[in-house]
């Protein structure tokens, strides 16, 4: 958790606490991950989205509006909640769409799209990533032709997150080889979504297939062949989520795991009593405060719109990324056979670390990333 | 013990009204650096030139300028020679001081470990004898802690201090003191009363380390450098104003100088001024693997690029988590002993950064041209464990982590709360002939 939340933040933050605790606690998202075919009922989004988890990265002038006046740092309060209850619920890509409407679409673009999906009535997604590339900006391939004054999208993106439910999409393709955004309705000709299988219980995805989509210029988001700056703004606004999520998990999981280790006895003594298991709680607490200090260093650049944002995403995702999966099976160690059934709920947070740390790039993609940043290939004079 | 009212504590403090804006003193910095500080030289890296300079002269040299041109001690308070700037201040002039030649050896321990502890527990005397003569680079400062019997069970010290009217009489040895030959002054504990249980009789000294009665002999380290000490005493005259905080409480002294200890060599420290590694050149990060990886002819090697961004991304986590502790120290949100997880994220990273150099530097790690970046690389890993072992080992910050942080059920100790006369304990050798 952010050690400098304002005071309005503080109490956003119990608020969302408090509402997942009553709303949907492990018990209810047990039951959710059988019965609800997206993961919750659509009345559940709605009031999350009057709590304010949908606008926060909307100006005020289309309907949105932030806490502190830094929107991210509070919607990655959200995010860190919901990984602490492993909570249901299009957080990601509704916020990244969101966004990405607020900061490039049209006034039409606007009006369209934004109420609904403010208000939680509407579900939309971001379809970046493709097969057999990595999750990254510079994984897409997907074509756009020109068709006169039209655009022919026409290729396989996924997995979507939410995809099966989503009204809307912005798709990331490439005209003429340069990276372009569009608007493409779900139920639009040519569009065929399917469900995908998925780790985690109660967070669903799609595949999106379009074939020969035909779509006016004003589906374009923002300008044809000027969407990069766009999709890396996207991706990092992605990426300081997943990481908000990840710390958030392993916080929670390591302060239960602790508390299991002083309530277990073994040869007559609690469990952390024993200075070989001691040692291991010191290292994943200190993974854990570090997870967490670049975590929020990642959401504050990616908030300020700081040249750094670049980097600090990949620094906090593939650390993260790397730290939080040893994290977990070492605390399903420390918790005995126990640790390894269904009925306890340690798996459920492996499942959402495992989706996090997977989806928009692998630590290894991230570290690419770095190396790219730190210009490695360049030599220097010195 | 009440910390909160420390000296050093006052550098979390708001900023005293009329402070020099930021920005404003970063362009001072770097004008003044430029007109007067060396720049650095091609073939030297500032690693290298601190083993140059084995006494300390030149470092004493390059404090003494800065110290005249206003930009010593910049978290230090006024009163004693220091410019009372914040930290934002003096991590903007160790940035801008990056392409210079920096005095470093005197970071770690004289500014960040032994002047701190003084200016929270000196008396008012010997904060003003000592602390402005610190600053200008006049005193180097190390501490006297370790001995043969133990350091990682410090409280257990056999030094043995007596008093004799006006004075203490010292006899005994302290070893690993690193850098004592060339200093000037110590931070010294002692056992003053053997009949309480351990941490009750100590007392801590200031002691001049140059004197009759002081031997000091240096010790060649595993890569060829004579920085470790040994210390032989022998009925050396303390005088009594020499004493720092109570008699028998030097406890509580030594607590609060491991406390700047962990900060120092997890880099947390507000004090140290200039850093190793590189000209600045991605933010104040070191440089070394990436100037390694680009000798080596291999930056478009993936495997190479994999570790030269696992150690970057290491080195920032590692900055953004001392800014995190230590907000929460400063905010009352970490307990005080939480400095000890940036301390052991400093020595575990410093473990992978030589697992990673090592690897990177492949077959030029074993036998090399000289001059070879790669040949340093295997040097520097014989010395792999320092950081791990220096400052208290790895194995207690885990221990403090795990029962001061997390409030895990404290080790059996076998000498708790028995007069230290009572418990067995390692003797201290005699000294050789
Ligand atoms: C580079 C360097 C610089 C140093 N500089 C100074 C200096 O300037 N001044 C100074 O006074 N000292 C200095 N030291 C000494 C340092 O503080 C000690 O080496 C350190 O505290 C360990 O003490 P020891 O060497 O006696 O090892 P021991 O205390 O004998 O420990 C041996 C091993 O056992 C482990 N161990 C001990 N007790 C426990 C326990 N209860 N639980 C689990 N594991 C345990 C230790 O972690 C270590 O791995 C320096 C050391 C190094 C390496």
């Amino acid at each position: 958790m952010d050690l400098e939340l304002t005071e309005d933040q503080e109490l956003f933050r119990e608020t969302t606490a408090k509402f997942l605790e009553r709303t949907s606690p492990l018990s209810t998202v047990r039951e959710w991950a059988e019965k609800e075919p997206a993961g919750f009922p659509a009345d559940w989004w709605r009031q999350g989205a009057g709590l304010g988890w949908t606008s926060l990265l909307v100006s005020e002038d289309d309907g949105g509006g932030s806490v502190s006046g830094h929107g991210l740092l509070d919607l990655v309060i959200v995010a860190e909640e919901m990984g602490r209850g492993v909570a249901p619920g299009p957080l990601l890509p509704v916020n990244v769409v969101a966004a990405a409407l607020s900061e490039y679409g049209t006034q039409d673009q606007r009006d369209r799209y934004l109420p609904d999906l403010l208000s939680g009535e509407a579900i939309a997604s971001w379809c970046l990533t493709e097969k057999g590339a990595p999750g990254l900006p510079s994984g897409v391939g997907l074509q756009a032709t020109r068709r006169g004054a039209d655009f022919v999208l026409t290729g396989r993106k996924g997995p979507v997150e939410a995809g099966a439910e989503a009204e809307f999409f912005v798709v990331a393709a490439l005209v003429d080889g340069e990276p372009t955004q569009f608007l493409v309705d779900a139920d639009a000709p040519g569009v065929t979504v399917t469900r995908a299988e998925g780790l985690d219980l109660v967070r669903r995805f799609a595949m999106v297939e379009l074939d020969d989509v035909v779509l006016p210029a004003a589906a374009v988001l923002g300008e044809a062949g000027a969407g990069a700056p766009q999709i890396e703004r996207l991706f990092e606004l992605a990426v300081a989520l997943e990481c908000a999520s990840m710390a958030g998990v392993i916080d929670r999981v390591l302060s239960f795991t602790m508390e299991y280790s002083f309530d277990r006895y073994s040869f007559g003594r609690p469990l952390a009593s024993y200075q070989a298991l001691k040692h291991r709680f010191a290292d994943m607490k200190l993974w854990t405060e570090a997870s967490l200090a670049t975590a929020l260093a990642a959401a504050r650049s990616v908030d300020a719109k700081s040249e750094r944002a670049f980097e600090f995403v990949s620094v906090a995702k593939s650390y993260i990324g790397d730290r939080a999966p040893l994290i977990l099976q070492d605390c399903v160690q420390l918790h005995g056979g126990i640790g390894v059934t269904w009925d306890h709920d340690l798996h459920l947070y492996i499942r959402r670390v495992v989706q996090d740390r997977a989806l928009f790039g692998t630590p290894y993609d991230h570290r690419e990333r770095i190396a790219q940043a730190l210009r490695l290939e360049e030599s220097h004079g010195h | 013990m009440a910390t909160d009212r420390l000296d050093t504590d006052r550098v979390d403090a708001a900023p005293a009204e009329g402070t020099e804006d930021l920005e404003a003193f970063r362009m001072r910095a770097r004008a003044w650096l430029a007109d007067n500080m060396p720049p650095l030289q091609e073939t030297l890296t500032p690693h290298q030139l601190m083993l140059q300079d084995e006494m300390g002269t030149r470092a004493r040299e390059l404090q003494r300028i800065l110290f005249d041109g206003g930009f010593a001690g910049l978290c230090f308070p006024k009163e004693y020679g220091g410019q009372g700037l914040t930290r934002a201040h003096q991590a903007a002039f160790t940035h801008e001081s990056a392409p210079y030649e920096m005095p470093l050896v005197l970071n770690v321990p004289t500014f960040s470990i032994l002047a701190p502890t003084l200016l929270d527990f000196g008396t008012e005397e010997q904060k003003r004898a000592h602390i402005p003569k610190i600053i200008s680079g006049e005193e180097m400062w190390v501490q006297f802690l370790s001995e043969p019997s133990g350091g990682s069970d410090l409280a257990s010290l056999v030094t043995r201090a007596t008093r004799d009217g006006d004075v203490f009489i010292l006899n005994g040895s302290k070893i690993w003191s690193s850098g004592a030959f060339r200093a000037d002054y110590a931070l010294c504990l002692a056992r003053t009363e053997w009949h309480v249980p351990k941490h009750r009789g100590l007392t801590c000294f200031i002691v001049k380390i140059h004197q009759p009665g002081i031997e000091v002999q240096q010790i060649k380290m595993v890569n060829g450098s004579s920085e470790f000490c040994q210390e032989f005493f022998d009925d050396v005259a303390i005088p009594a104003e020499n004493v720092v905080g109570e008699v028998n409480d030097g406890w509580t002294v030594a607590t609060r100088l491991l406390y700047h200890e962990r900060d120092a060599v997890g880099g947390g420290s507000p004090y140290t001024s200039g850093v190793f590694g590189g000209r600045g050149e991605h933010g104040s990060g070191r440089t070394d693997l990436i100037d390694l990886a680009r000798a080596t002819g291999r930056t478009g090697d993936s495997h190479v690029r994999q570790l030269v961004a696992e150690s970057r991304a290491n080195d920032l986590v590692g900055a953004q988590l001392i800014s995190r502790v230590t907000k929460g120290i400063s905010t009352g949100k970490f307990p005080g002993p939480a400095g000890s997880l940036h301390r052991l994220y400093a020595a575990t990273n410093a473990e992978r950064h030589q697992d990673i150099a090592l690897e990177l530097a492949g077959a030029g790690a074993g036998a090399w041209a000289e001059g070879d970046l790669a040949g340093e690389k295997g040097i520097e890993f014989l010395s792999r464990q320092s950081g791990s072992l220096g400052g208290g080992s790895n194995e207690m910050q885990r221990n403090i982590i795990s029962e001061r942080i997390l409030g895990m059920p404290r080790e059996y100790a076998a000498d708790k709360d028995k007069p230290f006369d009572e418990v067995r304990h390692n003797a201290s050798p005699s000294r050789p002939r």
